[in-house]
């Protein structure tokens, strides 16, 4: 029992992490694949954050009577990640927006039709 | 007081140039303040490898914060390396690069690719020097990003779309990195590399620490394009602009299976990573499957660019392949064709751009009697060619050499033999520019074009007299690699 209420945020992560693995992999709209990529990159900023939780522990910050803290760390390297992130999805849609302008379309299918020709 | 600052001046120079170059007015300038950038961080990588030659291993603390709490750099033989062909490839190909840059990229677009470029350098250099294992994230995605920028610049629609699967699967690449080492700082708590690699000896029995390793093997193999995971190559390298093909052929996919050997070998070291993990169990038909089938594709490609980059994905299988044996022979036939593909390829690329420039094409069948038309310049795709295959005398001689040493020193027979059936692949599709260029007529309705510029003939020679050069006199890029490899194997942070 407590493999699963215990660890239940980590069964988050893998949830989500596959629901977005699978949107990048099944759609064909370039826009729902950048959101499938997201959701997928989200999953391991939990993944980070949950590991940073050290049980009966505050917030990071020096007080009196307060013993344990949180780890910061997994905390301050999952915010460069999440910088990372919304560079990729800015650049990602970026291209989808001149993809549209070239081909009219954003139909992973039917580029691929327009690229092959009749 | 510079050489005190090495590891970090090779970063910060061109991460400061780059965004002056969408600020200098007027542009003309822009090229010219690029090259002096460029060629000041070789100088600084040469600087660093004779360094690390000289006296060792540098280890260098970010802000005068010491590791393992701090981010360090730690340069030794084989980064130090890897850093100047990188930075080699980087001066030389921005040489080449005004005369191709005007002819596929729009003028409002100019200065905007230079910061990109040197972004890119930046990342590439950042991901070598740097001894910390997320840093090595972060400068992944600023080479990548900046990747998939320069890609999107080609003026065939299709770099769009081939930017955006790039961007895709490079992404999933890097996540899974990040979640490689995260699950290695979830054991051991420390990000520094010399640091995770002794304290992982008591972890390494752990589910934890075996899936962090699958997970960075997966994430690395996608990024340096092992055969399976290869599929956003080919196109990325077809449609991008000449330049940036040349500069990325040469060093993404060389930096990436860098990554690829410092965590398996420095962080996981070769006992783990080989004894425990198997992972020569798939690398090595991986890299034979990739050898043959990329190769089988790249003999049925129209497009001459297209054929080469799947030549690219064969010679990765290479590269895998000589790491795969896990032995000192074969670590240094890796090492040693990582450099001496990127030049040769590096100097492929080029010439294949100045037909571009010239030809304004790059299907094969408009570049029948090129040896005719453009007799140097075909001249320089056929000795590149020539080190592709294996010819002796060239570089690519020496890489299959060292591999067949070391097929033969772990016994296996029968890989010795599939390398050297491979090679004759190779000679096939080679054979198909050959034939094109030199044994069918120039068409009577060709426009007679002249040689490329001799501002794009300098650098293409310069690469393609590195490619024979060593490997007539073979002993620097050898004795370089070999120790390197010992190093490696040593299991010495």
């Amino acid at each position: 029992m407590s493999q699963i209420l215990g660890l239940y945020n980590y069964w988050v992560v893998v949830l989500l992490m596959m629901a977005g693995f699978y949107n990048v992999i099944a759609r064909g709209n370039l826009i729902k694949k950048l959101i499938g990529l997201n959701i997928f990159q989200t999953s391991v900023f939990l993944l980070y954050i949950s590991m940073g939780k050290v049980e009966g522990g505050t917030a990071p910050i020096v007080a009196e009577g307060v013993a344990t803290y949180s780890n910061p760390l997994p905390h301050v390297l999952i915010l460069t990640a999440i910088v990372v992130g919304i560079a990729t999805t800015s650049v990602g849609l970026s291209l989808v927006i001149r993809i549209r302008e070239a081909y009219d379309t954003i139909e992973e299918d039917e580029i691929q039709q327009l690229d092959e020709g009749p | 007081m510079i050489a005190a600052h090495l590891p970090i001046l090779q970063i910060i120079l061109p991460l400061l140039a780059a965004p002056i170059c969408v600020l200098i007015r007027p542009q003309k300038l822009v090229w010219p303040f690029v090259l002096i950038v460029s060629w000041a961080t070789l100088g600084l990588a040469a600087m660093m490898l004779n360094q690390v030659l000289l006296s060792g291993p540098i280890s260098y603390a970010l802000g005068g914060w010491e590791a393992p709490w701090g981010i360090e750099y730690r340069v030794d033989l084989l980064n130090a390396f890897v850093i100047f062909l990188v930075a080699l490839i980087g001066a030389v190909v921005l040489i080449y690069a005004p005369e191709s840059v005007k002819r596929e990229i729009d003028d409002d677009r100019r200065s905007y690719f230079y910061a990109a470029f040197l972004l890119c350098l930046t990342g590439l250099l950042g991901i070598c020097v740097t001894g910390d294992a997320f840093n090595v994230f972060v400068f992944l995605e600023i080479s990548s990003l900046s990747t998939y920028g320069l890609i999107s610049l080609g003026r065939d629609r299709r770099a769009l779309t081939a930017a955006y699967n790039y961007l895709i699967l490079g992404t999933i690449g890097a996540t899974f990195i990040l979640i490689g080492i995260g699950l290695m700082y979830m054991m051991t708590g420390t990000l520094n590399m010399a640091d995770l690699a002794s304290r992982l000896q008591g972890v390494n029995h752990t589910r934890t620490i075996q899936v962090a390793f699958a997970f960075l093997s997966v994430g690395l193999t996608l990024k340096l394009a092992l055969f399976p995971l290869h599929i956003w190559l080919p196109n990325a390298y077809t449609y991008a602009p000449s330049v940036v093909t040349a500069f990325v052929a040469a060093t993404a996919t060389k930096v990436s299976v860098y990554v690829f050997l410092r965590f398996v070998f420095t962080i996981f070291g070769a006992d783990f990573a080989f004894g425990t993990m198997h992972i020569d169990y798939l690398l090595l038909p991986l890299a034979i499957a990739g050898i043959f089938v990329a190769s089988a594709v790249a003999i049925y490609q129209s497009n001459l660019k297209k054929l080469l980059a799947y030549s690219s994905v064969a010679q990765i299988g290479y590269i895998m392949l000589g790491i795969s044996f896990g032995s000192i022979t074969g670590l240094t036939a890796g090492i040693v064709h990582l450099f001496n593909h990127a030049l040769m390829k590096g100097a492929l690329f080029l010439a294949v751009g100045s037909i571009f420039l010239r030809v304004n094409s790059v299907q094969l069948d408009d570049l029948s009697g090129l040896g005719k038309r453009m007799p140097v310049t075909s001249f320089a795709l056929v000795l590149g060619g020539l080190g592709l295959i294996g010819v002796p005398l060239t570089v690519g001689f020496i890489s299959k050499w060292y591999l067949l040493l070391a097929a033969i020193e772990a016994g296996w027979w029968p890989v010795a033999v599939l390398v050297l059936i491979s090679s004759l692949l190779a000679l096939v599709y080679i054979w198909r520019f050959v034939e094109t260029a030199y044994f069918r007529p120039v068409p009577d309705d060709a426009p007679p074009v002249s040689e490329a510029p001799l501002l794009m003939q300098i650098p293409m020679w310069l690469l393609i007299a590195l490619a024979i050069g060593l490997g007539v006199q073979t002993s620097s890029t050898i004795g370089t690699a070999q120790r390197a490899a010992l190093w490696l194997l040593s299991g010495a942070p």
